[in-house]
């Protein structure tokens, strides 16, 4: 049998590195990318503890689903700003997306 | 090693590096691509642990929706920074450092904590695709999130279309 451990450190190490796209990375698109990995680990976790704490009741995959609705909507919203900005500034580098800065 | 073990570690092996692939590749549309087998390596996960129509659910909405948004978006933005100039901010190794340490400290206090080590897996009901249905629209259990998971979605799809017009568009609509 697999250990929970497992899945939960292959969930933080994926959260890791998306977590690092998020805050190295210089293109706004990459960034998304970073949070959609992020956002996967935690459905591992989810999905991972209701297999091991309680396959009897559906809150595990309930709330996996809430988090793609989520995603799907992130997604479509992030890109959006990323396209809208690009239209208007001619950059989708996240350090010169600066107009709310000051 | 028994072969479910097998399966999850080259399924591990293959997310953890196309995830790496994923933050680290230069040329976007090559990042976006190895989103794809990473989303795909993720909804094997979900096989092995009992959990078939997030699967499925997986493939439909990760790769088969924002994999597919992400990639658009990648090529309607293409020429501002491809080839050109570092992909990554001055420090990168500070976002690297804050990475690993977290990624130590969940793994120190995951494998410390008894209830996970001594958590085994349970027996999934064999009409546990059903009891997600029902409970997702019962009034007892989470009617009321799905709901609002449905206007959300709905609002973000307004909000989208409305953001993302022609800049033609939102101008004579910005005079109004």
């Amino acid at each position: 049998m697999i250990p929970l451990s497992w899945y939960l450190a292959l969930a933080g190490a994926l959260f890791c590195i998306g977590l690092y796209g998020v805050l190295a990375r210089r293109n706004a698109v990459a960034i998304l990318m970073g949070i959609e990995l992020m956002l996967n680990a935690v459905n591992i976790n989810l999905v991972a503890f209701w297999r091991y704490i309680t396959p009897a009741q559906v809150s595990g995959q309930a709330f996996a689903i809430m988090v793609f609705a989520v995603a799907a909507s992130e997604a479509a919203v992030g890109l959006a700003l990323i396209i809208s900005i690009y239209r208007r500034r001619t950059t989708v580098v996240a350090e010169e997306i600066d107009m709310l800065k000051w | 090693m028994e072969p479910l073990k097998l399966i999850f570690l080259v399924t591990g092996a293959v997310t953890l590096l196309s995830a790496l692939m994923v933050v680290t590749a230069r040329k976007l549309v090559h990042a976006a691509l190895w989103l794809v087998l990473t989303l795909a390596a993720v909804s094997v996960l979900f096989v092995l642990l009992n959990a078939p129509f997030l699967a499925v659910v997986q493939v439909v909405i990760y790769i088969g929706a924002i994999a597919i948004l992400i990639i658009f978006a990648v090529m309607l933005t293409r020429r501002s920074m491809e080839d050109t100039g570092p992909q990554t901010s001055r420090r990168w190794w500070l976002a690297g450092l804050i990475a690993v340490v977290l990624f130590a400290a969940i793994v120190l206090l995951v494998v410390s904590h008894p209830a996970v080590s001594a958590a085994l897996p349970g027996a999934v009901p064999p009409d546990s695709v059903q009891q997600l249905g029902l409970g997702l629209v019962s009034v007892n259990a989470y009617v009321l999130p799905f709901e609002l998971a449905s206007v959300l979605l709905l609002a973000a799809l307004i909000g989208a279309s409305f953001v993302a017009r022609p800049p033609e568009a939102a101008a004579e609509g910005g005079e109004e």
